[in-house]
C-alpha cells in the first residue's frame, strides 16, 4: 500500500531515472579516465578504458607548467571574473531585488517589465554590441571588459524579487521601523538573514554562468594573459587543427577535470541553501 | 567536445554580423603605389614596438631572434587564438578602429576578405614587389589581390599524397598515380579489410576548394565588387566525379579531421592516405608518433597522369592599416619571411614559399627517419611548383567556409551527388555577397 509518507515505487520511473543517472555520469568517467592517460594512450586507447601508465599526476603537473605556466595565470583570471563579477552580480541583484519588492515607487511595474524582458534576451546576442560599446570606451582587452557586463544579473534580480516578497513579512519591517531601525540598517540588519536560501542562490548561478562564460571573454580579450579557463582551454583544444598543428588534447582534458573542481566543491557546500531555496514559497503558511 | 563546436558556429556568426558593417566600406583604391624600402630601412634604425598575432609555433624562436639582431624593436608576441577564432577578433578590432596588433597571421584562403575591404597595408608602397621572384607563383598570387601586396608568404602547402606504406604493401596495393588508380586502391585496401578506409573526409571546405583547384577549376574570380561563383565549371565537376564514387560507395571513414580519433586512425593505418598540404610532416612527427616509419610520400594523383598540385592552407603576415608604425611592421614582416626569420621557421618543421629555401640541397637531400628514410622534401618540393595556375578565393570565404556545412556536408552526409551540395553553397553564396552590396552573379 501506497502513502504520502511510503510512496509506491515505480519500475518504470527508477529507469528512466538510472538512464538518467548514466547519461550523466558516462561524461564525467570518460573526462576522468582520460585525464590520467598520456597524449599518445589517448589517441590509441578506447575512451573508457584506462591507458598503459597511469600519467593523472603528470598531467595535472604539465597543465600547470605547459606555456611557462600560463594555466595558473588563467585559473586566476577565472578566480577574479567568478570573485568581483559573479559576487558583485549576486550584491546587485539582492539590493535591487529587495527594494521592488518591498517598496512602492512610481515606475516600479516599467522597471518589472524592463527587467523580465532583460531575461529574455540571450547574453550572446548583446556580445558583439557590447564589444562595440566598450571598444568606444577604451575598456576591451582589459578584465573590466568581462566583470563589468558579469555585474548585471537580471535572472538574479527577478529571483530575490519573488524571495522577498515571499520571505519577508512587511509586519517584521513595521515592527523594525516602529523600534527606530532606518531603511538601510533593517535590509542590512532584518531582511538580509531572511532572504539567506535565496541569495546562495543567486550567488551559485552567478558563479557558475561567470566560471562557465566563454563568448563574452573570447570576443572581448585579445591577450590570452587574461583568458579565463574556458577560452584558454579552447586555445589549447584548437592548437590541434591545421598547418603546425599541435595537439595537447591530454592537457585540454586534465585542464577541463580542474576547471570542475572548484564548482563541484561550491556545490557540495552550499547545496543545502541551494535545496532550500529552490523550495522557498512552495507552501502555504 | 561538441561544446567546443558549437561555440566556434556561434563564433562564426558573430564574425558574420561584424562582417556584414565591414564588407560595406568600398573597396581600397588599387592605383598602383609603388616606393622604396628606405622608409622600412630608417624605421627599423629608429625602432620602436610592434604588436604581432600569431598562432604558429615557431613564432617565440622567431620574435626572440628578431629581438637579438635588432634590440631597439619590442615585438609583443600575443597567440589570439588559431584560424577563426583570431579572424573574429580581427574582424572586431577593425570594425571598433583600434586594439588591432600592427602585423597579423592571416590564411591565404582569409586574406581578400581582409583585403578587399582595405584594412591591410599595401606593402608596395615599400618596394616589396621586388621579392616576387623569390617565392614561389602560387604563394606570390596567393599574397596579391588587385595588383596590390598584401602581406609576404610564409608558409605553403603544394599537396602530395601522404600514404601507409604497411597498409599498401601489406595488401600489395601500387601507390596511386592517378585518381582512377586511386578509386581501385580505395576498393581493394577496404575490400581486404573492412575497418580501413583510403582516407576520410565528411566535407570540410578547405579540401573541397583545394581538390577543385587541382582539378583546373576556377570557381570565385573577383573584380572591384564584382564576384563571379561557378561551383559547376568543369574542374569541379572532374573532382566531384571521382569523389562521388568514394563517398556513395562508402569508401571514406568518417572520422572527423583533426579530432582525437583522427590522430589515433592516422597512427593504427585505419586511414591509409591523406591528401594533403607540404606541412603535414610537421604535424606527423609531432603527432601522429605511432605512425613512425610507415608514412611515405608521393606526388598528388592526377587526372590524365601528369603532375598537377595545388595549394592547401598556409598563411602570410600581413600589416594593418590600423597600425600606428606601418614602417616598422613592414620591416618586421620582410625579416619574418624574406630575411632571418625563415631558417628558424624551417627548423621548427615548416614548410617555406621561398624558392632559394625550397630549392636548397641542405633542404631536397634531407632525408626522414619518420618517413622510413624518404627524401621527402624532393617530392614537396616539385609539387610547389606544379601548383595549377589562377585561383583565387572569395571575398568572403571565411563566410563561405562557414555554412559549406549546411550545404555540401548534407551531400556527405545523405550520400547524394556533392554536385547538388555544391549548387546550394552557390546559391547560399550568391544570395550572401548580393546582401553583403557585391555585384555576384553566378555561373
Amino acid at each position: 500500500m501506497s502513502s504520502v509518507l511510503r510512496p509506491r515505487r515505480s519500475r518504470t520511473l527508477t529507469a528512466v531515472m538510472a538512464l538518467y543517472l548514466l547519461y550523466t555520469l558516462i561524461p564525467l568517467a570518460w573526462l576522468l579516465i582520460s585525464a590520467t592517460k598520456t597524449q599518445p594512450d589517448l589517441l590509441s586507447t578506447p575512451g573508457l578504458s584506462f591507458g598503459g601508465v597511469f600519467a593523472l599526476f603528470d598531467n595535472i603537473g604539465q597543465t600547470f607548467t605547459y606555456n611557462n605556466g600560463i594555466f595558473l595565470r588563467w585559473l586566476g583570471n577565472t578566480l577574479l571574473y567568478v570573485v568581483v563579477g559573479a559576487g558583485g552580480a549576486t550584491v546587485l541583484a539582492t539590493a535591487a531585488g529587495y527594494g521592488l519588492a518591498k517598496y512602492r515607487f512610481r515606475g516600479r511595474q516599467a522597471v518589472f517589465a524592463v527587467v523580465l524582458g532583460a531575461i529574455a534576451v540571450p547574453g550572446t546576442a548583446l556580445a558583439v554590441p557590447t564589444f562595440l560599446l566598450f571598444s568606444r570606451l577604451g575598456l576591451t582587452d582589459t578584465p573590466l571588459a568581462v566583470i563589468i557586463p558579469s555585474l548585471i544579473s537580471p535572472f538574479g534580480l527577478y529571483l530575490i524579487w519573488v524571495y522577498a516578497t515571499d520571505a519577508i513579512p512587511d509586519e517584521m519591517m513595521e515592527a523594525a521601523r516602529i523600534d527606530g531601525a532606518g531603511e538601510i540598517r533593517i535590509f542590512l540588519a532584518v531582511t538580509l538573514r531572511q532572504l539567506a536560501p535565496g541569495i546562495v542562490t543567486v550567488a551559485l548561478f552567478a558563479v557558475v554562468a561567470t566560471w562557465n562564460n566563454y563568448f563574452l571573454p573570447l570576443i572581448m580579450l585579445s591577450d590570452p594573459n587574461w583568458y579565463p579557463l574556458t577560452v584558454g582551454l579552447n586555445q589549447w583544444n584548437a592548437q590541434a587543427i591545421g598547418a603546425a598543428a599541435q595537439p595537447v588534447y591530454n592537457l585540454v582534458i586534465t585542464g577541463s577535470v580542474l576547471t570542475i573542481v572548484p564548482l563541484v566543491i561550491a556545490f557540495l557546500f552550499l547545496q543545502r541553501f541551494w535545496q532550500s531555496g529552490l523550495t522557498a514559497g512552495s507552501v502555504k503558511q | 567536445m561538441a561544446l567546443f563546436r558549437r561555440h566556434r558556429a556561434i563564433a562564426a556568426l558573430a564574425l558574420a554580423a561584424a562582417l556584414a558593417t565591414a564588407c560595406g566600406s568600398p573597396a581600397q583604391d588599387t592605383a598602383k603605389a609603388t616606393g622604396t624600402q628606405d622608409s622600412v630601412d630608417a624605421a627599423l634604425k629608429a625602432g620602436g614596438s610592434i604588436t604581432y598575432w600569431t598562432w604558429t609555433p615557431s613564432a617565440k624562436a622567431q620574435v626572440a631572434a628578431f629581438e637579438q639582431e635588432y634590440p631597439n624593436v619590442k615585438v609583443n608576441l600575443v597567440n589570439a587564438g588559431t584560424g577563426k577564432d583570431q579572424y573574429t577578433k580581427l574582424q572586431n578590432a577593425i570594425k571598433a578602429g583600434s586594439g588591432g596588433p600592427d602585423v597579423a597571421q592571416i590564411e591565404y584562403q582569409a586574406l581578400p576578405q581582409f583585403a578587399l575591404p582595405g584594412s591591410l597595408v599595401d606593402l608596395n608602397q615599400y618596394g616589396f614587389g621586388t621579392f616576387q621572384k623569390d617565392y614561389t607563383a602560387s604563394t606570390w598570387t596567393s599574397v596579391t589581390v588587385n595588383n596590390a601586396l598584401f602581406g609576404l608568404p610564409q608558409d605553403s602547402g603544394p599537396m602530395a599524397l601522404f600514404y601507409n606504406k604497411e597498409d599498401f604493401d601489406k595488401y600489395g596495393i601500387a601507390v596511386p598515380k592517378t585518381w582512377d588508380e586511386y578509386l581501385d586502391a580505395a576498393k581493394k585496401l577496404h575490400a581486404a579489410d573492412p575497418t580501413k578506409f583510403i582516407t576520410s573526409d565528411i566535407g570540410d571546405p578547405g579540401f573541397t576548394t583545394s581538390m577543385i583547384w587541382q582539378a583546373g577549376g576556377h570557381p570565385f574570380s573577383t573584380d572591384g565588387r564584382n564576384v563571379k561563383i561557378n561551383l559547376d565549371d568543369a574542374g569541379a565537376q572532374k573532382w566531384t566525379k571521382v569523389w562521388d564514387q568514394l563517398v556513395q560507395g562508402k569508401l571514406l571513414s568518417t572520422v572527423k579531421g583533426w579530432s582525437d580519433d583522427w590522430y589515433r586512425a592516422l597512427g593504427d593505418g585505419s586511414i591509409a592516405t591523406l591528401v594533403t598540404g607540404a606541412w603535414m610532416p610537421g604535424v606527423f612527427k609531432s603527432s601522429v608518433t605511432a605512425g613512425s616509419g610507415k608514412w611515405a610520400v608521393a606526388p598528388m594523383p592526377t587526372y590524365d597522369g601528369q603532375p598537377v598540385s595545388a595549394e592547401n592552407g598556409g598563411s602570410t603576415q600581413s600589416v594593418l592599416k590600423q597600425s600606428s608604425n606601418p614602417a616598422l611592421a613592414a620591416a618586421f614582416v620582410r625579416w619574418l619571411n624574406h630575411g632571418n626569420g625563415v631558417k628558424p621557421f624551417i627548423a621548427s618543421g615548416g614548410f617555406p614559399s621561398t624558392t632559394a629555401d625550397l630549392n636548397s640541397p641542405a633542404f631536397l637531400d634531407a632525408t626522414d627517419p619518420y618517413f622510413g628514410g624518404q627524401q621527402v622534401n624532393k617530392v614537396l618540393t616539385a609539387a610547389s611548383g606544379a601548383v595549377a595556375k589562377g585561383w583565387s578565393y572569395l571575398p568572403y570565404q571565411l563566410y563561405a567556409n562557414s555554412v559549406y556545412g549546411d550545404t555540401v556536408g548534407k551531400s556527405y552526409l545523405n550520400g547524394t551527388d556533392i554536385g547538388s551540395g555544391l549548387k546550394a553553397w552557390q546559391a547560399t553564396l550568391v544570395d550572401y555577397g548580393n546582401q553583403q552590396g557585391f555585384t555576384v552573379s553566378a555561373g
